[in-house]
């Protein structure tokens, strides 16, 4: 079999797929902020698979970027998860309804 | 390496991660979930040097599975939250949005599948470029740079965001 970007992809879309669902279906916020960090990866294992189909780094680079702010966000997110944690004493998040109309 | 061993490669990794991320999904103990994230995101990391990215196989492991996982780590046994809700405990009207969400997630993947196996990306492989460390940051400090300050400012603001969400108030203290 040959190995084209196809099967690259397809491994993206699959593991986007599953981290689509655990945010879905998971009600702890540590699991569900754990399945966004794995679409993020879903995504940039397609940009380095592009980056590598078409000969060119911008896909790297962007990758590098994409990381960055992924780091950027957990360390916000977790201490928001901290913060609600602290009032709340729950991180389920059926039950942080405090901004529900 | 030959194409044949890079196949076998890539069917390994393909396998290892995406059966520790279903694991992920399924695991009630939310450390055991960080322990398959760190298992996926390594094996994403080999398929980025198969990908001619070594660089970013190094920031893959260091950064994603190395800082941010034990930052994951460390929330949750600071907030001894490894039991709380798993997938089941579900009660009442949950169960009609966990049967829409399956759904969901299944046209995600039929959508996909179609994309793929019809119109698949075309064109041939090109040769391998240049990926080095050196290559990658000449690119980032020639055409990037400007992206490259933003993102100075964002990690500032978001340190500055963490220190005023987490600062306990002294009237608390």
């Amino acid at each position: 079999m040959e190995l084209t970007i196809d099967w690259y992809i397809g491994l993206s879309a699959i593991l986007f797929s599953l981290g689509a669902l655990g945010v879905l279906t998971r009600r702890n916020a540590i699991i569900v902020f754990m399945s966004i960090e794995m679409m993020l990866n879903a995504a940039n294992l397609a940009f380095v698979a592009f980056a590598r189909h078409l000969g060119d780094l911008d896909g790297q680079v962007l990758v590098f970027f994409v990381i960055t702010v992924a780091a950027a966000e957990v360390a916000v997110g977790l201490a928001l998860i901290v913060t609600i944690f602290r009032s709340k004493k729950s991180i389920n998040i059926d039950e942080i309804n405090l901004m529900k109309g | 390496m030959g194409s044949g061993s890079v196949f076998i490669v890539f069917i390994l990794m393909a396998l290892v991660s995406v059966s520790a991320a279903v694991m992920m999904l399924l695991s009630k103990n939310a450390v055991h979930s960080a322990l398959w994230l760190v298992l996926n995101f390594t094996a994403i990391a080999v398929l980025y040097v198969v990908l001619n990215a070594p660089f970013i196989a190094m920031v893959q492991i260091t950064v994603y599975a190395g800082a941010i996982m034990v930052l994951f780590l460390f929330v949750i046994m600071l907030l001894g939250a490894e039991q709380l809700q798993g997938i089941s405990g579900v009660h009442g009207t949950e169960r009609y949005h966990r049967a829409v969400a399956f759904v969901l997630v299944a046209l995600l993947v039929v959508g996909f599948g179609v994309v793929i196996f019809n119109g698949g990306t075309g064109g041939g492989e090109t040769a391998v470029i240049d990926a080095s460390p050196v290559a990658l940051g000449l690119r980032l400090f020639e055409a990037y740079v400007l992206p490259f300050e933003v993102t100075g400012i964002l990690l500032l603001a978001a340190i500055i965001g963490v220190a005023v969400f987490t600062r306990r108030k002294k009237k608390e203290a």
